[in-house]
């Protein structure tokens, strides 16, 4: 029988790294997921299974010690909520550029500046959109469970090495602080024998590895940004992750994620106890955009809420995947304040049903 | 006492001319060449070739390592 | 004795090092860089270390150190590549890892990964390149330009009342108890070369003994950026730079040395 455990979203997260063969997490504190690095100082993995574990002076510092080591084809992890993600966003860009696998955790707090410590989900055009600067795409995991955050650390690294490139897990601060009940697996092994073809592991029976985004000759970055927004199709074509709730009967649909999604299931099931047919639409992966699922969904719905702890982010990504088809509005609570199912439905019923 | 003989060879082309080497040569054995090369610099070269006793101070000044250094002990 | 009878394979005393590719460096006539890039290279080579050697090079004038140097190497963001050769070491303890950065990497937009990676004894050493300028950028003021320099952004002089004063960041991490060893030197003699040589040959065995951080300053010119000419913009050096950037050993065997 599986291992039970009941977890903190951002110790399930750590354990994960942990069980996933993770060689390396460097950080930097920061509320709400302080608890990532403390369970895993705590932990001791270097004892465990040699993973590294080291406490940097600044976020800037860590997103940096992640590209030596990602340069050196380690299995690396950092995580932060916002206001540091936003400092990581250069080094974000350069592994992008560079090519380099990781994993990224943003468990985020309310913005913008400084904000709050409470759970946000406003970070989404961030991470989605660009984030750093230049043509590249994060591919985006967002847990709805603590076992996800378990799970998607291994998820995250099978990702970011199968298209060698950064791989954000992007939860909120709710899904970090809650506690859960979560199936442990088994010990992965470290990465002891890997393609080292590519990584800067010392020239040895080979020429010389360099790991870098810099291409001064226009012509070749330009074949090199071709080559980026190809592995990105390919990573559209493949990766797109989704999980569907009561949509085949549904007459309005809910498309949210993480916490977001918990608390619009809560409201379907009021809704539908009202005799109001709701389905759930929650994406998984935030980039790639489940756009071809949603699109064909709302060809047979009379309305779409979209409901995010933001000003309406994801809700554009709707409106393009339904091509204006039928109505798509946006409920959302904003600054650290968590929606409840009621005021979910409520909106629902106001602004598509007509109240 | 032993008396030695030293030879440079500049790879000329990727010389920049930057002159770092003549004043470390204390043989004062170079010049900065009146022709230049394709990138348009005067290259040094061996003006005074009797003098060099093959020290190699003047390559391990060469910003751009352009200088080999030859050099055989003669028998007095 | 006839030159060509000189110049034969059994008389080489001096060619450079297998460890430099054959690309032209891409630095200005005369600049110090290419010295330094050759002896960091030629004492890899000559302790047998390539296979183990991995370096960071930073943003400025040496963005493209790793297209001379014939190892392994990453390219890091501007300043971090103390974090980014942390991240290196950390998970391969056993390997050579240097950063090779100059004063702007190192000096402003680098301090704190400089003094953190410093203080916290990474196993690394780390090559400094100070001419008191931002070469690639067309010559601006730096953390290290002297008092009353000329830059493109202190045209009249640096004015220490309106632009602050000159770093001298080495004295600072020589305070740190996780350096081992701090030392200051130049490329632009042959003596200063073997000076200098030694002093990295020094840092790669405090390294390979995990001793803690090796820090090398090497002041060198900037003779297109000070607008000199190279030979005179090394006597300027010698004349300005070195009265405030003093050379010689700073800490050794982690001890501050005593003048």
């Amino acid at each position: 029988m599986k291992e039970l455990r009941l977890m903190k979203g951002n110790e399930a997260i750590a354990e994960g790294a942990i069980r996933a063969g993770a060689d390396a997490y460097f950080g930097y504190p920061i509320t709400p997921q302080s608890e990532v690095m403390e369970y895993l100082m705590m932990e001791k993995p270097h004892e465990r299974t040699g993973m590294v574990i080291l406490q940097a002076e600044s976020e800037v510092a860590s997103i940096n010690m992640l590209y030596g080591a990602a340069g050196t084809g380690k299995r690396v992890m950092t995580s932060s909520s916002s206001p540091g993600i936003s400092l990581m966003q250069e080094g974000i860009s350069y592994m992008a550029g560079a090519e380099l696998p990781c994993v990224l955790v943003n468990v985020v707090r309310g913005g913008p500046g400084l904000g709050t410590i409470q759970p946000s989900q406003s970070d989404y055009f961030q991470t989605t959109k660009g984030g750093g600067h230049g043509d590249y795409r994060l591919l985006t995991l967002a847990p709805a469970y603590v076992q996800e955050m378990y799970d998607f650390a291994a998820l995250g690294f099978e990702l970011a090495f199968k298209y060698r490139t950064p791989v954000m897990i992007q939860a909120d601060g709710l899904i970090g602080q809650m506690m859960e009940k979560v199936e442990i697996g088994d010990q992965a092994a470290r990465f002891t024998e890997f393609d080292q073809s590519w990584a800067t592991t010392g020239k040895k029976g080979r020429e010389r590895n360099i790991i870098t985004s810099l291409d001064l000759d226009p012509a070749r970055q330009e074949q090199h940004n071709i080559h980026l927004q190809a592995k990105y199709a390919d990573i559209v074509k493949a990766e797109v992750r989704f999980e569907e709730i009561q949509t085949e009967d549904a007459e309005y649909l809910f498309v949210a994620y993480g916490s977001s999604a918990r608390i619009s299931q809560k409201a379907m099931q009021l809704a539908r106890a009202k005799g109001i047919k709701v389905g759930l639409f929650r994406p998984i992966t935030l980039w790639p955009f489940p756009t071809e699922q949603i699109d064909a969904i709302s060809k047979r719905v009379k309305g779409i809420l979209t409901v995010e702890q933001s000003a309406g982010q994801m809700i554009e990504d709707v409106k393009l995947a339904s091509q204006c088809r039928v109505q798509v509005e946006h409920f959302g609570r904003m600054g650290g304040m968590v929606p409840s199912p009621e005021e979910v439905l409520e909106a629902l019923e106001q602004k598509l049903i007509g109240g | 006492m032993a008396k030695f003989r030293g030879a440079i060879v500049v790879d000329t082309e990727h010389c920049k001319g930057c002159g770092v080497c003549v004043p470390a040569c204390p043989s004062q054995v170079i010049g900065l060449a009146e022709e230049v090369n394709s990138k348009g610099y005067h290259y040094s070269f061996m003006a005074n070739p009797e003098a060099c006793t093959g020290c190699a101070n003047c390559s391990i000044v060469c910003p751009d390592g352009v200088i080999t250094v030859y050099k055989v002990k003669l028998e007095v | 004795m006839d030159i060509k009878e000189i110049i034969k394979p059994e008389n080489l005393v001096y060619k450079k090092t297998g460890l430099m590719t054959d690309n032209p460096l891409s630095y200005c006539p005369g600049c110090g860089h290419g010295t330094a890039h050759r002896l960091l290279m030629e004492v890899v080579d000559e302790l047998g270390i390539v296979e183990d050697t991995i370096g960071v090079a930073p943003v400025g004038c040496s963005v493209l150190a790793y297209d001379f140097m014939n190892v392994d190497m990453q390219g890091a963001a501007h300043g971090r590549a103390p974090a980014v050769a942390t991240g290196i070491k950390r998970c391969w303890p056993d390997k050579y890892v240097f950063t090779y950065q100059g004063d702007g990497d190192l000096a402003a937009i680098g301090t704190a990964e400089t003094i953190h990676a410093c203080n916290r004894g990474e196993n690394i050493t780390i090559i400094f390149i100070n001419n008191g300028i931002y070469g690639m950028t067309g010559g601006q003021m730096a953390p290290t330009t002297l008092p009353g320099m000329r830059t493109t952004t202190s045209p009249y002089g640096r004015e220490v009342e309106m632009m602050g004063n000159p770093l001298k960041i080495t004295e600072l991490i020589a305070q740190l108890p996780g350096v081992h060893y701090v030392t200051r030197h130049a490329v632009h003699t042959p003596r200063a070369v073997r000076k200098t040589k030694k002093a990295i040959f020094k840092a790669f065995e405090v390294q390979k003994e995990k001793k803690g951080l090796s820090f090398i300053e090497i002041v060198s010119n900037c003779n297109s950026g000070w607008k000199m000419e190279p030979v005179a913009s090394n006597i300027w050096m010698e004349d300005n730079m070195f009265p405030f950037y003093e050379l010689g050993d700073i800490k050794i065997d982690g001890q501050l040395v005593t003048k």
